[in-house]
């Protein structure tokens, strides 16, 4: 039978395992961001070569599966006699391949705006700096919340895959708990509600975002 | 008005791919007076005003304004610098059939905009103009309000206003009416109307023949690019010789009336 004592005391040592879930995400999440931004300017760019880079960038992250990648990442860096630690590795990843996504999140969101916005700027003699920071970028960024939160959700779920580098984040940790148990159920069952506990809470923040920058 | 802007348009050609766009236009525009460009949609009409401003840019000919040339160094020579023609457009307003104002601004902000990023003034100086600017065109109690807020055409004038701050010579207006509903057209038209009583150079594609009648200093006609006839509103819209113009009015009355 379900055992709610077995259930309860899972949530403590998943908990801990979750901080790496967390810990995974989040450095990931702010890497994706960063190269996000740049791969995105590198395919509005003006130099065609950037822009070829930022597609080719998105088509082999988009393409290959996340699992994959780390392996890849893991196993062929020490080749060329880059020794990565399994965290790092994980990190780089993540952040590598969320960039992927994000980045044409942000190109779709800015190719979405009125061409109008940047004429109505341009006719009054705005610099092109000015533009982009004031009128262009403020409006993407809203625009672009929703898709965003949604890429970062699925994000932190991806990041159970790190386990096959040895990482004991929350989907691992899970199965060894339910393997020394023999309570499958109630582990699982406690590793859904932290995932779940995880997502609600970006969600809140994506609502939060929306509605404060809401125009 | 002092300092209003002249310009001198002179054979200026454009192509939209192989579409050629604007066929040799000239156009005099004397400083304060209103030239209304009339015509039927894609004569070319709204690419001429956007090529006053270098919006879209001519590929020969000249356009000048108060005697310097836009966009170019040189009649067919290299493109100007990037900073040169910021400067030349600071002079310059514009306002669109769509409004374009900024949605993330409040209409203060939409005036304020340009005053501080583009004429370098502190906050609180540009704020205080946009004010003034906003009260010019009857906004002042919706200063606050962001564009969502606002009907089409509040939103028309407080377009307006954040030309106007800017203290142009010059001001292109593109259709400022064609998107609004019937019964807001008359508040935009009476804040053009003082303008052009104050005056300004105005530059105004329109298919409001009304204004075009009564404001109008004159009227240029405008079909497939080229331009037909520029002549007093009298001239052009009561005694048209060009049987182009004629069928054109001829479509307009039938529309109108009922």
């Amino acid at each position: 039978m379900f055992s709610v004592a077995t259930f309860l005391s899972s949530f403590e040592p998943l908990f801990w395992a979750a901080r790496y879930t967390l810990l995974i995400s989040v450095l990931g999440i702010a890497l994706g961001l960063v190269i996000a931004a740049l791969i995105c300017a590198a395919s509005l760019s003006r130099i065609a070569p950037l822009r070829w880079f930022a597609a080719l960038w998105v088509s082999f992250l988009r393409g290959v599966p996340l699992l994959v990648q780390l392996l890849l990442f893991y196993y062929l860096l020490p080749v060329i006699g880059i020794d990565v630690p399994a965290l790092v590795a994980a990190v780089g990843t993540v952040g590598i391949c969320a960039s992927a996504y994000i980045s044409e999140i942000w190109r779709g969101a800015i190719q979405a705006l009125p061409t109008g916005q940047v004429a109505a700027a341009t006719a009054i003699g705005m610099a092109p700096r000015d533009i982009w920071s004031r009128i262009v970028l403020p409006q993407a960024f809203t625009l672009s919340l929703p898709a965003l939160v949604n890429e970062l959700i699925l994000l932190v779920k991806a990041s159970s895959l790190v386990s096959v580098v040895g990482i004991l984040e929350l989907t691992r940790a899970s199965q060894a708990q339910a393997a020394t148990t023999f309570r499958p159920l109630e582990v699982y069952l406690a590793a859904a509600c932290i995932y779940l506990l995880i997502n609600l809470c970006l969600a809140a923040l994506g609502r939060y975002l929306e509605h404060r920058m809401a125009v | 008005m002092p300092g209003a802007s002249s310009v001198e348009i002179r054979k200026v050609n454009k192509h939209h791919g192989q579409f050629h766009a604007l066929k040799d236009v000239d156009l005099d525009i004397l400083p304060g007076k209103v030239t209304c460009l009339i015509g039927p949609s894609g004569s070319g009409k709204s690419t001429l005003l956007r090529c006053i401003n270098f919006l879209d840019e001519y590929e020969s000919g000249e356009i000048r304004i108060d005697g310097q040339l836009i966009g170019y160094e040189s009649p067919g020579g290299r493109k100007m610098p990037a900073r040169k023609l910021r400067e030349m457009r600071r002079s310059i307003g514009m306002v669109f059939q769509q409004f374009n104002l900024w949605p993330h601004m409040t209409a203060l902000g939409n005036v304020a905009e340009g005053l501080m990023r583009v004429r370098g003034l502190p906050k609180a100086e540009a704020e205080r103009r946009a004010k003034n600017a906003l009260e010019k065109v009857g906004l002042a109690d919706k200063m606050a309000n962001h564009p969502s807020r606002l009907s089409g055409g509040q939103q028309q004038r407080v377009a307006i206003a954040r030309a106007l701050a800017m203290e142009p010579r010059l001001m292109l207006f593109d259709e400022p009416t064609s998107a609004l509903d019937p019964e807001l057209v008359g508040e935009v038209l009476n804040v053009m109307k003082t303008l052009a009583t104050e005056g300004m150079t105005m530059i105004v594609v329109t298919h409001e023949m009304g204004f075009a009648a009564h404001v109008a200093d004159q009227v240029a006609f405008m079909e497939q690019g080229e331009l037909v006839s520029v002549d007093v509103p009298d001239k052009i819209l009561h005694q048209p010789k060009d049987p182009r113009i004629k069928a054109f009015l001829r479509t307009y009355h039938e529309r109108n009336s009922f």
